[in-house]
């Protein structure tokens, strides 16, 4: 679009923004949105896309002798294995308030730290868990047992 | 251009043997400080000096005043600093390989253990001296206007003192360093309890993405240790010299520490002692070069009452660094730092215990992680933040125990921070919470109703009677201020001492028994 020279403004008008008022805003607004962009793509780095740990899922084969009702530690896992008439079952033992390890007992499990007990299939029983200890999924393959840390099944879920 | 007189080659000659005179006066931009004028110009004119006011007031200098605890925690900080920075030449962040290095440290390296023992203890006084200083601020009612800033940067301060105390608990990575931060994660992890209470955990999980930050990873390993490291070593230390800076700065700025109005007469006996005002008249006049809103602080009070910060405030200063050396180093003489068994992921300590200063909050972490670990400490902070804001009397500024109610009140305050916390405890050891009572009562009771917001709600309605009984707003800090103090006391010493496996209660540690 062409500008008649007769409407052209004189150097006497003022503009409705001075140019170099405008020109400054638009800098100043540039700069703040690199500045906040910047600082969000920083504040994506401390979450990592993917983070390194052990595999969650492991196999196990209880020992013939385990009596019932006694826990089996498969070595190296926070995780305790029974076996009773109606199958074999895994329950977490981290506990669900602060992630101590809880210790069996007679009245099932004990948690070290805050004083949080469980009974025997992982319910609250005192202290200040808020959830139940999960029972995780075990799969029977021959006589070894495949138990997923990740995967929780309903209480009660014996195979 | 060479000297009338002298040949260049004699005029080397001089110059070269004058350089250690030529360099020493160089230094010193308004002449050596020999004089109480050069000895301001110099303070006045140097980069770390001219954070203190040239003058200050006797009343600022009075033991009671504030009994130097500011300073010592400053102390305390250039102390951990130095053997910080020692420590590092050895410190290795990887797991297993960090225990091994503490063990060298310990063991082989010259002076280790002696300097490892000095940065413990010295973190120890600096967590003791920022909450007493803390209370010694609040007493005197120093928060208040123009002040009020000064206090939010110190409330900062604070916060930072805590979490490099946390975060440098991990490195040793022993049993000890491992559950306090598995504990400390999974703290930061219990928003969950609400949002799981809620059933929104899946759309907002807060608490899952607080804890992943914190670990770098779902488990404390390596990516903990080193993120722990990074805050330990240089991300609080740099927030927490550039508070101190403006914490300084503040106090200058602010028209240096708070008095009581009629602080001159009350130093005038001492001040006699100090005359003349200048041993050398003035060779210049300055006007101010910027506009100043308000008066500033010195206008309409004359020197009288104030003496030279060079040597005054700086002798007292180096005293009271002196004396904090003193006690980290002959704490570091009698007191090993602890290290435990290199860390078992699979088994923790029993009873797996915190820093005592953070034994309060296992205690109240005990009843419920999130109202124990985020919700009252997040109200507690948030409240002293906030105190100088909520209370703008003008009563009392600068006197201890200063606003209506007074040292009266904060006895009875003490009485009741006292029995109310010892009760509430007592009461939930001996007879047990709802859980015990009601198997299947839903989280969310206990989450909100438990013994530590029980107690937070005690403190809250006595000191909002206070304020009616009052009529102040100032008497309601005092009582709250003070209840809170007296139960993270309380609190402590039971998480401290009475708190055995399985956090059970014992009388003494001697009861624990053999496991």
């Amino acid at each position: 679009m062409t500008t008649h020279p007769s409407e052209k403004r004189s150097r006497f008008d003022p503009e409705p923004m001075p140019r170099r008022d405008f020109l400054g805003l638009a800098a100043l607004g540039s700069m703040a949105a690199a500045f906040a962009l910047s600082i969000f793509g920083m504040l994506k780095l401390p979450k990592a896309a993917v983070s390194a740990s052990p595999a969650k899922k492991f196999n196990v084969a209880l020992p013939d002798t385990l009596p019932e009702g006694e826990a089996f530690v498969p070595p190296g896992r926070n995780v305790a294995v029974f076996r009773d008439a109606d199958g074999v079952f895994a329950i977490s033992t981290v506990c669900t308030h602060l992630g101590c390890i809880v210790k069996t007992s007679a009245a099932g499990f004990d948690c070290p730290c805050h004083g949080s007990g469980f009974q025997k299939d992982g319910t609250v029983r005192k202290g200040p868990a808020p959830t139940p200890l999960p029972w995780l999924r075990v799969s029977k393959n021959g006589g070894v047992l495949t138990i997923d840390e990740e995967a929780t099944v309903k209480t009660g879920t014996k195979v | 251009m060479k000297a009338e007189g002298y040949s260049a080659l004699h005029e080397f000659w001089i110059n070269l043997r004058a350089i250690p005179n030529h360099v020493y006066r160089a230094m010193f931009r308004g002449g050596p400080p020999k004089t109480d004028r050069t000895r301001s110009s110099f303070i006045f004119g140097n980069v770390f000096l001219h954070l203190h006011s040239v003058r200050t007031h006797l009343w600022s200098l009075r033991w009671s005043t504030t009994m130097g605890l500011g300073i010592m925690t400053t102390a305390a900080f250039l102390i951990t600093l130095v053997t910080g920075i020692l420590l590092m030449f050895y410190y290795k962040p990887y797991p297993d390989v960090a225990y091994q290095s503490i063990k060298d440290i310990h063991f082989i390296v010259p002076t280790g253990r002696f300097m490892r023992n000095i940065h413990r203890w010295a973190a120890n006084v600096m967590v003791i001296a920022v909450i007493l200083h803390m209370a010694r601020a609040f007493y005197t009612a120093s928060y208040r206007k123009p002040r009020e800033f000064n206090w939010f940067i110190g409330w900062g301060l604070l916060v930072t003192t805590l979490g490099l105390s946390f975060t440098g608990y991990l490195l040793p990575w022993d049993q000890l360093a491992y559950w306090a931060i598995t504990i400390g994660a999974n703290i930061a992890q219990s928003p969950r309890e609400i949002t799981d209470a809620l059933g929104i955990t899946a759309w907002a999980d807060i608490g899952g993405l607080q804890r992943e930050i914190l670990l770098g990873s779902d488990k404390v390993g390596e990516e903990a240790l080193i993120r722990f490291y990074l805050l330990h070593v240089m991300i609080l230390p740099l927030a927490l010299v550039m508070l101190m800076a403006v914490h300084f700065w503040r106090i200058r700025k602010d028209g240096g520490l708070a008095k009581p109005a009629n602080a001159d007469e009350l130093v005038a006996e001492e001040a006699k002692e100090f005359y003349p005002v200048f041993t050398d008249a003035p060779t210049k006049t300055y006007h101010l070069a910027a506009v100043v809103k308000g008066k500033t602080s010195a206008v309409g009070s004359g020197p009288e009452h104030t003496v030279p910060s060079m040597p005054h405030l700086f002798y007292a200063e180096l005293g009271v660094l002196m004396l904090t050396t003193l006690i980290c180093v002959a704490l570091a003489f009698v007191s090993d730092a602890p290290l435990k068994e290199l860390a078992n992921p699979l088994v923790p300590e029993n009873p797996a215990k915190a820093p005592w200063y953070f034994l309060g909050l296992q205690e109240i972490v005990s009843f419920s992680a999130f109202m124990g670990g985020i919700g009252i400490p997040m109200l507690c902070v948030i409240g002293l933040g906030l105190i100088p804001f909520l209370d703008r009397e003008k009563e009392g500024t600068g006197e201890w125990f200063g606003g209506p109610g007074g040292w009266k009140l904060v006895k009875w305050s003490i009485v009741v921070g006292f029995v109310a916390s010892i009760g509430v405890e007592a009461f939930a050891i001996h007879f047990g919470w709802l859980r015990e009572w009601f198997p299947d009562i839903p989280q969310l009771f206990i989450t909100f109703i438990n013994p530590g917001t029980v107690l937070t709600a005690i403190y809250a309605a006595y000191s909002i009677w206070a304020v009616r009984r009052y009529n102040s707003t100032r008497a309601g800090a005092l009582a709250l201020f003070t209840c809170f103090l007296c139960g993270f006391i309380v609190l402590t010493v039971i998480g401290t001492y009475f708190r055995g496996p399985n956090w059970d209660f014992f009388w003494s540690p001697s009861d624990w028994g053999g496991h």
